[in-house]
């Protein structure tokens, strides 16, 4: 499982906390992993890994909180969804040329929290911060399941 | 048959993508005749020069290298040669060749980055790196393969591979052993092959035909194709120490640019970046860069600013190159940093950053607080020739169907790389109505 944000800046840190949140409740076969989102290290991650969780802050104009599950095998993940850096390619893009090139998982589910502000500081808003832990209990599910179909 | 009503029509880009930051272009046709080109930076003012006031001299590196992601060690690279230029101390030896050799390290990432990912859907015809992938899949594997040893390098020397956090005034926290160093030799020897293969393939582009006179600006290093520092010179023969940089350049607000234009005092715009190093310094590249560029047909005295991305791509040749240059002569230094005492005074800093000439002024008080700064970043030095370079690029395509024309007029942006981020940084906010 993989949380992707950036520290410093509000909201985008929800798949940071996520991370956090899911370490203590996942078996220790799940290796848990917090990046900045940097494209090349998640293109690697992605081609280490057999199935993987992806956690990252959304903007999409829904209410603040609202947890988006996106089908990684069904679509394209939409890149304005992801577009909180101005210096990398976004994660969609990550994904969407992982899939060109051959190198996503054999099973990826994205989680996005839709985040509320993304200014410079450390603190979640409320909303964000509320969604945090039902993503972790919603990922540890899922994990549960497909530990237990094997 | 009547005459024609006089044609006017207006392309706008409101966001431009595949560059660095948030910007949007708008360019105005009337009868055939541009009439007005602007590059509109809309990303907000970032305010790090006001920022940095009042903070130790000590903390200047790591507080400029969050001003960009893709050119943190530029930032940390040109803060740290200002203090140490205030406080009268000279970073010479193994440290100089490790900070060339972290440079070297985001100029890989850097170029990889622009050449492939953002730069080379223009010239094939797709609109995003994804749909390159999809198509050229092994152009975008040798991109992520160049990034990835970029990433190592910047890893191994700066401590972690973006924002690096092993930079000092005065050297490194740490200096890397010999045995870490020579892990890098063999990646570093792929990319070199890497590069070699990327400069033959972007050679094979079509480039659309346009030159452009420009004053080419970029440091100048006695020996070395300039990177980590030296003097400012010109294509006109400017020859100055980074400390005249006030002198003989001036940054201007326009209204509807969140980033200042430069310029040249008495004078007009200038370029700076990859194509102006080049054509100033071409000498001083490697044997095998020089060649690369020779065989794809590039030399001192290219001025077509689509050709750029050629250069790029043997800048990329030189920065492996050299990266295995200064680890074959690498030995421990002694300690890893020069002590470093502050003092009173002002003090100048100029590092090439991927994208140009990055200059840093500071001045401290006798304790090292800083009590002011300024930085001008590459792309605020490029804007002007940038809306140039759009003008007469329209000029030359009118008949271009819009869409055709927009893209061109992308495109023609990313010949400069611009990192928009960097760029925004003045202090007056202006709402221009129309």
């Amino acid at each position: 499982m993989i949380g992707v944000g950036n520290p410093w800046r509000g909201d985008d840190a929800a798949g940071l906390h996520t991370a956090r949140a899911l370490r203590p409740l996942l078996p220790p076969a799940v290796e848990v992993l917090e990046e900045t989102g940097e494209p090349t290290s998640l293109l690697d991650r992605f081609a280490a890994s057999d199935v993987l969780w992806l956690v990252d802050a959304v903007r999409s104009g829904a209410a603040p909180g609202t947890i988006h599950r996106l089908d990684v095998a069904a679509a394209e993940l939409p890149a304005e969804l992801f577009r909180t850096s101005t210096h990398h390619l976004g994660l969609a893009e990550a994904v969407e040329l992982a899939r060109a090139l051959g190198r996503l998982p054999r099973q990826l589910a994205v989680f996005g929290i839709e985040g509320a502000d993304f200014s410079a500081g450390e603190a979640l808003s409320p909303p964000v911060a509320r969604a945090v832990p039902k993503v972790a209990a919603l990922i540890a599910e899922e994990v549960d399941a497909c530990t237990k179909r094997r | 048959m009547s005459e024609q009503p006089p044609r006017t029509k207006t392309i706008k880009t409101d966001y431009l993508a595949r560059v660095e930051g948030e910007g949007a272009m708008q360019v105005k046709i009337k009868d055939g005749r541009v009439t007005d080109v602007k590059l509109r930076i809309y990303e907000p003012p970032r305010f790090f020069e006001a920022f940095l006031r009042g903070r130790s001299y000590l903390e200047a590196p790591d507080i400029t290298a969050r001003i960009c992601g893709i050119c943190p060690v530029a930032y940390q690279m040109s803060s740290v040669q200002a203090m140490e230029d205030i406080c009268g101390v000279e970073v010479d030896g193994q440290l100089r060749n490790l900070r060339r050799l972290l440079y070297c390290g985001e100029w890989l990432e850097s170029h990889a980055l622009h050449v492939f990912m953002l730069h080379a859907p223009d010239f094939l015809g797709f609109s995003s790196a994804v749909e390159l992938a999809r198509a050229v899949p092994g152009l975008v594997e040798q991109a992520l393969e160049l990034k990835k040893t970029g990433n190592r390098l910047m890893s191994v020397i700066g401590g972690r591979e973006v924002h690096p956090i092993n930079v000092r005034v005065g050297g490194f926290y740490r200096a890397p052993s010999r045995g870490e160093l020579d892990a890098l030799v063999a990646p570093l020897e792929r990319a070199r092959e890497l590069a070699l293969a990327a400069v033959e393939t972007v050679a094979g582009f079509d480039f659309p035909d346009y030159r452009h006179d420009y004053t080419l600006v970029s440091l100048a290093d006695p020996e070395l194709y300039p990177i980590d520092r030296g003097r400012i010179g010109s294509s006109e023969g400017l020859d100055i120490a980074p400390s005249a940089y006030d002198e003989h350049f001036v940054e201007e607000h326009v209204a509807w640019s969140n980033a200042l234009h430069s310029r040249l005092v008495g004078g007009g715009s200038y370029l700076c970046g990859p194509l102006a190093r080049f054509g100033l310094h071409y000498e001083r590249l490697s044997p095998l860069a020089r060649q690369a560029a020779q065989a794809a047909g590039v030399g001192p005295s290219e001025r077509n600013p689509f050709r750029s991305i050629i250069v790029r791509a043997v800048e990329l040749v030189y920065a492996a190159d050299e990266a295995l240059r200064l680890i074959a002569d690498y030995e421990l230094p002694d300690r890893p940093a020069v002590e470093v005492e502050p003092r009173a005074g002002v003090g100048y800093g100029a590092t090439e950053a991927p994208r140009g000439l990055l200059y840093h002024r500071y001045r401290l008080d006798a304790d090292g607080t800083i009590l002011d700064a300024k930085i001008v970043p590459p792309t605020s030095q490029n804007q002007r020739t940038i809306e140039e370079d759009l003008r007469g690029v329209v000029e030359r395509s009118l008949d271009l169907p819009d869409e055709q024309l927009s893209a061109l007029c992308e495109q023609t942006i990313r010949n400069y790389d611009p990192c928009i981020s960097c760029a925004t940084h003045f202090l007056k906010l202006e709402v221009e109505r129309c």
